[in-house]
Order: structure tokens, then sequence, then C-alpha cells
């Protein structure tokens, strides 16, 4: 009678490994894949990919050890990214639900990206129920919360911001397991929201900060935003690029990659006017992909660069 | 006397991992999942009064979880059940429902026989419970 409680007592210890091989871990978990393609697709960034990498690596062990029984507390994963706006800030929170998804921390890896409008009602008792809403639709996923400061209003001290802030708290502390909670903005910003909101810097356990891309950074930007839609850049054009970026960096509203996409957007306007335009006869798919250096010489950045130079002469 | 209604009512009350088991499932399935609660549990009473809206767009049953503790927290007295809707064409109806909370003290049905013409009798059954007002019926 006492053989199969034996057999039992060797099958449950047979559960708990003893070893554990974080290399085979990483390339099975798909966080390999994850990092690489991180690496690969996203230009600069270098002190980002560093922390993520790193808490990749926390995340790994902090698994491993609660197989082995060493640990059976969530770890607090809500994170903050701070920086300026078009630095990649959403991109990589789609990463990051990835690779917490991969790691078995969320159930299911999606990504709900809200602001302000999204949580905070317009009369009083809409708020809570709006709210909730998107904390449910997030459960099970990363919860991305842009511009995060706005749900704080200092000047008005009945603002309904504050009724998301205590919903949000209270979830992000009780739901650990269910549900990632992400807040993004720019970097001082946000340091004045958590100082007169400390419940939400002690419930965050990872801040990381997005630098500011450089010239050479955006221009490699633009020609894979390019590569992806099929459309390349000839040699001149290239040069004006460059040229491109450092204007349009001293103009004010300067959104670092987004800016690169806009330009391109209306750079791929100028260069159909242009076709359709200047045609003559059948053009071939070469001409139909290449962006020249006048398609983006006509950018009104230009001109404003040239008046601001004159007003400096002056 | 326990009352059975739904799925899984002649097996022991499920706990809220195996709830949540259920509602993935379902979820996992596309249908719309919600809740209803009463304290009518007669059963060809089909009104039941919702707790909040059906969840359409939510991929996770920790979104039902949660719902289903805070209408605990307010009905935990009556009875609750898990409703999933499947919204095909053709179907159109509620796939699964099972209770997923109880009164503490279920005092079961009075059987009462009414004599009409000659010896017929006609038979109904009504809930001890249903003698209280609505509201005030397992406090």
């Amino acid at each position: 009678m006492t053989e199969p409680a034996l057999e039992q007592n060797l099958d449950e210890r047979e559960d708990i490994p003893t070893h554990v091989d974080l290399n085979a871990e990483f390339e099975e978990s798909g966080v390999k894949d994850v990092l690489a393609d991180l690496d690969r697709e996203l230009i600069g960034l270098a002190p980002v990919k560093k922390r993520i990498r790193e808490t990749a690596a926390l995340l790994m062990v902090e698994r491993a050890r609660r197989r082995m029984g060493l640990a059976n507390e969530t770890p607090t994963l809500h994170m903050s990214f701070t920086g300026n706006p078009g630095t990649g800030k959403t991109t990589v929170a789609l990463r990051m639900a990835d690779l917490l998804h991969r790691l078995g921390y969320i159930r299911k890896g999606h990504l709900v990206s809200v602001t302000r409008d999204d949580l905070v009602g317009q009369y009083i008792g809409h708020t809570a129920p709006k709210t909730k809403e998107i904390l449910k639709k997030a459960m099970g996923g990363v919860l991305f919360i842009d511009e995060a400061y706005y749900l704080y209003r200092q000047e008005n001290e009945r603002d309904y911001g504050q009724e998301a802030i205590e919903i949000l708290l209270q979830v992000m502390e009780n739901q650990r397991d269910d549900l990632v909670v992400i807040l993004a903005g720019y970097a001082d910003r946000m340091d004045r929201f958590f100082s007169s909101n400390p419940g939400f810097r002690s419930r965050i356990a990872h801040h990381i900060d997005f630098p500011d891309y450089t010239d050479e950074e955006l221009l490699r930007i633009s020609e894979k935003m390019l590569e992806e839609q099929n459309y390349h850049l000839d040699a001149e054009a290239e040069g004006m690029m460059a040229d491109y970026v450092r204007a349009r960096r001293t103009q004010p509203h300067f959104a670092n990659a987004r800016s690169i996409r806009n330009a391109l957007d209306r750079a791929r306007l100028r260069q159909a006017n242009r076709l359709f335009e200047n045609a003559l006869g059948p053009l071939d798919a070469e001409t139909l992909s290449t962006i020249s250096a006048e398609d983006i010489s006509a950018s009104r950045v230009f001109s404003i660069a040239v008046k601001n130079a004159e007003k400096q002469a002056r | 006397m326990r009352i059975t209604q739904g799925a899984f009512s002649f097996l022991p009350d499920l706990t809220d991992d195996q709830i949540r088991a259920q509602v993935q499932y379902c979820i996992d399935n596309g249908w719309a999942v919600s809740l209803e609660f009463t304290d009518d549990p007669h059963p060809r009473n089909t009104y039941w009064d919702m707790w909040g809206h059906p969840m359409f767009d939510n991929p996770d049953a920790a979104a039902l979880m949660m719902e289903l503790n805070e209408c605990r927290k307010v009905y935990g007295d009556r009875y609750i059940r898990f409703v999933a809707f499947d919204a095909t064409h053709g179907w159109e109806s509620v796939k699964l429902s099972f209770l997923v909370n109880r009164p503490a003290d279920e005092p079961g049905y009075r059987l009462e026989r009414q004599e009409v013409n000659g010896r017929s009798i006609r038979y109904t059954t009504k809930p001890y419970a249903a003698d209280r007002p609505a509201g005030n019926r397992y406090a």
C-alpha cells in the first residue's frame, strides 16, 4: 500500500528541476528571436536595447527561480518610457508585450494603446466605467498610456483624471498577474507627474529613457522606411535628405522618426506629381520607385532654414 | 435544496480557476461573455438582471473574473450565472451558461396541487424564497 504513495512523491520531486540551462531557455522561449529582431529592426536606441536586454535577463532568471520554488511573487513589471516624440516608445512597447508574452508573464501579449481621452470621462460617473472598460480590454496584455501626465491636471482639483488614476493604481497593485501598464511621455513632464503622484512612482519598477536620434541614424531610418515601401533615394537625393534632417531638427515641432516619416510621405506625393506632369512615355519600375533630389528640395523646411539664416546674418 | 440549472450543475461548484478556464474557452471561440444575477430561482424565470454589458472584445478571462468578483461583492447572496452568447449568423443564441454563485441557504421549492375539473390535478412549483419580496429573499 505504501508503494503508490512513494511513487507519487518521486514524481513530485521530479517536477521541480534541480538545474536550469538559461541559454537553452533563452532560445526555446523565443526571447532570443525577439531581442535579435529588436536589434535588427530598430536603428540606434542603444541604451534602450541594453535596458530591455537586462530586463529580459532578470525575467528569465526570475522565471527559473519560480520553477524551482525559490520565488512565488509576480515581480512588478509596470514600466515608464520617457523620451521625446518619435523616438520609438510605442514600437518598443509592442516588442515588450511580445517579450513578456513569450516569457509567460502575460497570457495574451496584445497591446492596448490609449491616451487621456480613452480613460477619462466627460461628466460625473462617466470615468470609472470608461477606465474599467479599457482595463478589461487590456487584461492579459499590456496597457500603453501615451502622454500619461495629462491624466493629472494640477490646476483643476475636480478634474476627473484623478478618478482614473485611482482605479489604475488599484488594478496595477491588485491584478499584477493580469496586466502590465506602460506609461509614456516627455521626460520632464513625466518627472513632474511622478512627483505629484507618488503612488505611480513606487509601483513602477522599470524606467527606460529614450534618447533622441542622431542625424546619421535618422538618415538610416529614412532609408529603411523607403525600403519597406519599395522606394529608394538616388545618390543626389541622399545628400539632400541628410541636409533636410539637419535643417528639420532646428525647427519647431521636430518629432524625430515621425517627422522623417511625414517628410517622406510628402516627398512621395511630390514624386507622384512630378511623374504625372513630366512623363512623356511609359514609365518603368525603376522610375516609379526612385525619389530624386528635387522631390525633397521642394520642402518648406529648406526655405524656412534660408530665412532663418538671413535673419541671423542681419 | 441545491438548485441545478445550466451546465455543470450536477458537479460540485466550480472553483474560480475552473470558471476562468471555461470563460477563456468561450472567449477563444469568439463568444460574447456576460454575467446575470437574480433572486428568483424558478427554472422558468428567463429574465435575469444583467451585470454590466456583455463583453465582446476582451481577449482575456481576467476581465470577466474582475466583474464576477465585483458582482459577488454586491449580490453575493443571490444566484449569479455566466452566459456566453454566440452571435454567429444562424446561431445567435447562448452557447454556454452556468451558475457561478449561489446563496448560502437555498430553501428549495414547494409543490402545489390545484384541483380542477373532476378529479384532475394541476401541479406547479414555487420557490420558498419567492414568498418574500424581491431584494430581501436571501438576506
